[in-house]
């Protein structure tokens, strides 16, 4: 019983990551229909950038803080100078885009900051509750991680639902030729979109990065997979179905860790990228019937 | 408008066409197909670039004119079809057609600011206001997808009407409409031509030649006719235009009539 309680409450956890991390991705798909693999480096770049900050003696807020703005410059940067010239060109010319750049991100992560593993402190006590005589997979710091993700996922509730310019990404999503000639900025919005995903990965980054308590410049590669697969499974086009598919493919995962073994997690995720695929393309919460191969 | 041409590599859209929509008025825009009509129309608001010719407005020069440009020049436009968001709702869809009436900045709106509240709730009320005048405001919380298809023309011309503009741009507002319903899309027409300028392309003859001021006819990429509905509807290059050369056309008549036996056709 222990441990299934324990599992399941490691489950929610990561999912919860898994999640936020889908949702980055969701929010680019919608606005500009390409999944962003460089998304994993480009939350990299910023824990390093955070990290450096901590090791120099800074706090770890401020070490968030500033991970946060520079996930926000890089992807408002990286939209208007990389992606915006493959923007409505073949799907293909994009996906290798972000290929390209998960690559070069990834290498200039090595060159900055070394290939070494570094040591990441979780900003509260990693040492799970007790009840009884059991000890719980919740902390203060998972409970920190539910409450980060659960914040942001309010948070572009809010903006998407009851602001202008959410509505006007939520337009521009839908149709960019009619927002364009109803007035909205449409680049604007798809930096902006670009932007706000970047911060959301950036989160997810710092959060996996204290819950694995080691990183080294690949250290996202396991998240995109995981975080791609929860977007698969809610159906790429719903931020909602992205965090009820993280927290899925969390329960889901931590119980084939606890009950099967560690090493056939990966090929899980797999296997249900694969039969999400092959049974249902659109996703659980998909609301088009076709999608675009 | 003057003297656009517009080419295609080296296909001749539009040879030399001048149009001018005065004030309060209706300007129909007319021709078989093919003949050019929605290209002008493109042109009029920027997603065609003319190849020659200069484009006017409040007396100033639009040079290289932007999409997303027109609302803030006070020019809105409806689509061919109907164009709607599909994931918004009618009244977020009408919304978006008020975007440049808001005030609050852009960083403002980001934040929610009290004033950028203020501005979500004004607009709100705009855009209710835009439904309740095509009698659609009972479909305030739909989506467009679930709405029959008048009605979604009636939800994509509350959104060009929100924006308050002084120029309108209807692209066969009729097409898919009842009979009725293009007799109430008419009145509404002769009813906004005070308040704002309308430029209208449409196939429907009958519609055009009532709500009309002036009329334009294009056909193969040339201006053939220009002048009131009386002129062009009693101008024979116009006749020639959609019947082909008027004998031809006797000719077949007879013979129709001759091979029908007598039957009438509706």
């Amino acid at each position: 019983m222990q441990q299934f309680v324990n599992l399941t409450l490691g489950g929610v956890i990561t999912g919860a990551v898994y999640a936020a991390f889908a949702l980055a991705l969701v929010l680019i798909w919608r606005s500009t229909r390409i999944v962003n693999f460089a998304q994993g480096a480009m939350a990299a770049i910023t824990t390093f950038i955070a990290l450096s900050l901590i090791e120099s003696g800074q706090s770890y807020w401020v070490g968030l803080v500033v991970a946060l703005l520079a996930g926000l410059v890089i992807g408002a940067v990286v939209e208007r100078l990389v992606i915006r010239p493959v923007e409505g060109g073949p799907e293909l010319n994009a996906v290798i885009v972000t290929l390209g750049l998960f690559i070069a991100i990834q290498a200039l992560i090595s060159v900055l900051f070394g290939v070494n593993q570094r040591a990441f402190v979780a900003p509260f006590s990693t040492i799970g509750f007790r009840v009884g005589d059991n000890s719980l997979a919740l902390s203060p710091n998972t409970l920190f991680t539910l409450g980060a993700v659960l914040l942001v996922m309010v948070g572009l509730t809010a903006l998407f639902r009851f602001t202008r310019v959410g509505l006007a990404m939520r337009a521009s999503a839908f149709g960019q030729e009619v927002a364009r000639l109803l007035g909205v900025r449409v680049g604007r919005m798809l930096t902006l979109g670009w932007a706000l995903a970047a911060v959301v990965g950036s989160l997810a980054g710092m959060l996996i990065a204290a819950e694995v308590t080691f990183v080294t410049p690949t250290y996202m590669d396991a998240l995109i997979v995981f975080g791609f697969v929860a977007a698969v499974l809610g159906g790429l086009d719903s931020p909602v179905g992205a965090v009820v598919g993280g927290l899925l493919l969390g329960l889901l995962l931590s119980y084939v860790r606890g009950y099967v073994g560690d090493e056939l997690v990966g090929l899980a995720a797999l296997v249900v990228l694969v039969v999400v695929l092959l049974v249902r393309p659109g996703g659980l919460f998909s609301t088009t019937q076709t999608r675009r191969a | 408008m003057t003297g656009i041409s517009v080419a295609f590599g080296g296909v001749k859209a539009l040879t030399d066409v001048s149009l001018t929509v005065e004030p309060g008025q209706v300007h129909g825009l007319i021709g078989p197909n093919g003949a050019g009509k929605t290209t002008m129309f493109n042109v009029a608001c920027g997603l065609v670039r003319p190849t020659e010719g200069r484009i006017t407005w409040r007396g100033g020069e639009l040079r290289r004119l932007r999409p997303d440009q027109l609302a803030k020049l006070g020019i809105a436009r409806t689509l061919q079809g109907v164009g709607l968001f599909p994931g918004l709702t009618v009244l977020e869809n009408v919304m978006v057609g008020a975007h440049k009436h808001a005030r609050a900045g852009f960083l403002s709106a980001l934040l929610a600011i009290p004033t950028a509240d203020k501005d979500e709730a004004r607009l709100r009320e705009r855009a209710l206001g835009a439904l309740a005048e095509l009698d659609a405001e009972e479909y305030a919380g739909r989506y467009p997808g679930s709405l029959p298809y008048p009605v979604q023309k009636r939800v994509a011309l509350a959104r060009a009407l929100v924006a308050e503009p002084e120029l309108l741009l209807l692209d066969e507002p009729a097409s898919g409409l009842s009979e009725d319903e293009m007799r109430e899309l008419g009145e509404l027409i002769q009813h906004l031509s005070g308040r704002m300028s309308v430029l209208l392309v449409e196939h429907h003859m009958d519609l055009v030649m009532r709500v009309c001021d002036q009329i334009t006819v294009l056909d193969s990429g040339q201006q053939i006719a220009a002048g009131t509905p009386e002129q062009v509807q009693n101008d024979p290059a116009v006749t020639e235009a959609y019947l082909g050369d008027a004998v031809d056309a006797e000719a077949d008549a007879a013979e129709l009539a001759a091979t029908d036996g007598g039957t009438q056709r509706g």
